[in-house]
């Protein structure tokens, strides 16, 4: 009645498992890559070239993985090479940056570099003391202006607003302030000033203005984050013993998270110190040093770099590896001041909160 | 026995000096962050319609509002399409490979380098654009235009290599950092249990990503993009070093010597000296472009809010 139907032989192992390349299979493609760009690298060609051979040849993993595994697990694999030469192709031009900076730029670095201006300079020497000096007033004063709105600002969201309907808006409209262009804060900035001093109005002051619109929605979302951190109970045990509410603030709260806005308030500054588009607007350069803020132009690394490249005189060499120069400076100083964000977090922040 | 004051019930606490000014102080910090933002809108507005109103005969440009503006937002359209067709991809493989495929202690230090990017100051980019990009475009320009000719991007090549396409690639690695930051946040988001059901069925793990990640992760995603978006239309300084303009007329060629400006980049390189409803003029092109990123910024955020889980990722 029935016939008895002995059930062909399966190989057990692949039909749970499948066939799979050997586990070093990834690795020896990505050698074979490297080996085949130095290789052809050795025989002439340039870097874009070799690294192009080597992508090429990882793409052979792939292929050999829809010979042996079959298609599903071959797109597996060929998803994995796409993603992970996207962050290669992603680290590109950060590493070209850095290079390129560095190798250009520590030529004319010297002490003279660092204290003459480019008054009366044609052709080679002079320095960035000038834009030092306009950078740093510039900067500083921005952040004298945004520092206390930003802060308290923060501390009305967290502390006052308790979910209010005005409160969602400033949170909202913080977050898409953070967009604003930065020229169009110099637009702002020159549109402001140009009421009280007339057209053409050139003035340090007013790049600090124009720096604090594109500064304070920073620190005020990093201040309020950080604020948001503080326990509840530390707030409650400070009402319990009768202090008023802004001494709880001020003593409790602000401490607390002290690190977390001194953190946000030197990344913030970082964020501003190499913005050039706003700078060139309102504040303009020139070729000496000046000191007070409220007085006509005044130079900045940014905006020096920029014009020494834009417009170099003859010969252009100089002025171009001045503009070098300057970037490499700036690029110090901000990846510093990350840097320094990154240890004061490390360092001073609450251990219980890591 | 009573002798002890106990305060009145309902009062939750007597209203001290130090209470109200510094209640005041907060409020009106947060109130001024309003009033810049109304501000901006209207001293540009302000400054601006003078230049719009403007005679042809008035401005340095010779004509009209509309006929100057166009090219320059035709410019900034075209800068920022091409640079989010490079950088989107890019932006979703980095952070998947950071949030998925790296070791998970290793992703921390990538996440960094590329955070690193975004430190790098707009005028630095602007100098790597020209200084090293641009020369080393022109042999691929040749061959697109010796090979591709025939379509209208790729006409006559520059010899600078200073184009429209150069100026896109650096903007595209600008507008990465921002990017792959709300992506890798969101993508770290997903939901373990949706990861290890997919897993759990057998799906390998790009399936994994098109079943769990994705469909969760996809309104994060567009309002990353568009933030992207913002900043690659507003940005100046590297458009403006990178680009070279020459009459700026409407062209579709992405490799050619003459580029539409930006708008940014066009208020940049004029702003200084510009006299008379010239300023005017440019402000208001600045107006435009306030507005564009404004709504554009405004819809991303919109997006990112309607997720009351995620709160902003800067």
């Amino acid at each position: 009645m029935t016939t008895t139907l002995t059930p062909p032989p399966v190989d057990v192992s692949r039909e749970l498992y499948g066939a799979r390349l050997p586990s070093w299979g990834p690795q020896a493609v990505l050698a074979a890559g490297v080996a085949g760009a130095a290789v052809s690298y050795a025989a002439g060609a340039n870097l874009l070239q070799a690294a192009l051979i080597a992508w090429v040849i990882c793409m052979g993993l792939p292929l050999w993985s829809v010979a042996v595994e079959g298609r599903r697990k071959a797109t597996d694999r060929l998803v994995t090479t796409l993603v992970s030469s996207a962050f290669v192709l992603a680290m590109f031009p950060l590493f070209s940056i850095l290079w390129t900076v560095i190798s250009k730029g520590s030529k004319v670095l010297s002490t003279d570099f660092f204290t003459y201006s480019m008054r009366n300079i044609v052709g080679e020497g002079g320095g960035i003391y000038h834009a030092l000096v306009g950078t740093l007033l510039i900067t500083g004063a921005a952040a004298v202006i945004s520092i206390p709105i930003g802060i308290f600002a923060a501390i009305y969201l967290v502390e006052y607003a308790e979910g209010n309907r005005l409160s969602r808006w400033i949170r909202f409209l913080v977050d898409v302030m953070t967009g604003i262009p930065s020229i169009v804060a110099g637009l702002f900035a020159y549109a402001l000033f140009v009421l009280f001093f007339g057209e053409g109005v050139r003035m340090g002051v007013g790049g600090s203005v124009a720096l604090s619109v594109l500064m304070i929605p920073i620190l005020v979302r990093s201040t309020e984050e950080m604020l948001k951190l503080v326990p509840n109970e530390l707030r409650e045990a400070s009402y319990a013993l009768g202090v008023p509410k802004w001494r709880t603030v001020a003593k409790v709260v602000l401490p607390t998270s002290l690190a977390g806005i001194v953190t946000g308030i030197t990344l913030s500054i970082a964020r501003v110190i190499g913005e050039t588009a706003p700078l060139l607007i309102i504040v303009g350069t020139t070729d000496s040093v000046n000191f007070n803020l409220f007085d006509g132009r005044m130079a900045s690394l940014p905006v020096f770099a920029f014009a020494s490249q834009r417009n170099p005189g003859i010969p252009p060499e100089f002025s171009i590896d001045r503009a070098w120069g300057a970037a490499l400076v700036l690029l110090v100083i901000v990846m510093l001041l990350n840097l320094i964000a990154r240890l004061v977090s490390y360092f001073f922040s609450p251990k219980g909160e890591r | 026995m009573t002798s002890t004051q106990a305060p009145a019930p309902g009062r939750a606490s007597v209203r001290r000096p130090g209470d109200r000014i510094f209640s005041g102080l907060s409020l009106s910090a947060g109130v001024l962050i309003l009033v810049i933002l109304a501000g901006v809108a209207i001293f540009l507005t302000v400054q601006g319609i003078p230049g719009i109103t403007a005679h042809p005969d008035e401005v340095k440009s010779g004509k009209s509002f509309l006929p100057y503006v166009w090219p320059l937002v035709y410019g900034t359209l075209i800068a920022a399409t091409i640079a989010m067709v490079i950088a989107v991809p890019v932006a979703i493989g980095v952070a998947l490979f950071i949030s998925h495929y790296a070791p998970r202690k290793l992703g921390q230090s990538l996440g960094y380098l590329i955070d690193l990017l975004a430190a790098v100051p707009s005028v630095v980019y602007g100098l790597w654009g020209i200084g090293f990009l641009a020369p080393h475009m022109v042999p691929f320009y040749a061959w697109l235009d010796e090979h591709l000719g025939f379509l209208p991007f790729f006409g006559p090549a520059s010899a600078t290599g200073r184009t429209i396409l150069t100026a896109s690639i650096v903007l595209a690695v600008m507008i990465l950092p921002i990017m792959t930051a709300i992506c890798r946040e969101i993508f770290l988001q997903t939901p373990r249990l949706h990861e290890e059901a997919a897993l759990a069925l057998g799906a390998t793990r790009w399936e994994m990503a098109r079943l769990a990640i994705f469909p969760y992760a996809r309104s994060g995603i567009v309002s990353a993009a568009m933030l992207g978006l913002g900043r690659a239309l507003g940005e100046t300084l590297a458009v403006a070093m990178v680009l070279s303009v020459g009459v700026g007329t409407v062209t579709a060629n992405l490799i050619g010597s003459d580029n539409p400006s930006t708008i940014a980049a066009n208020i940049a390189l004029g702003f200084a000296e510009a006299t008379g409803k010239s300023v005017n003029a440019l402000i208001a092109s600045g107006l435009v472009l306030f507005v564009i990123t404004f709504l554009v910024n405004f819809a991303a955020r919109s997006i990112v809010d309607r997720r009351k889980e995620f709160s902003g990722a800067n």
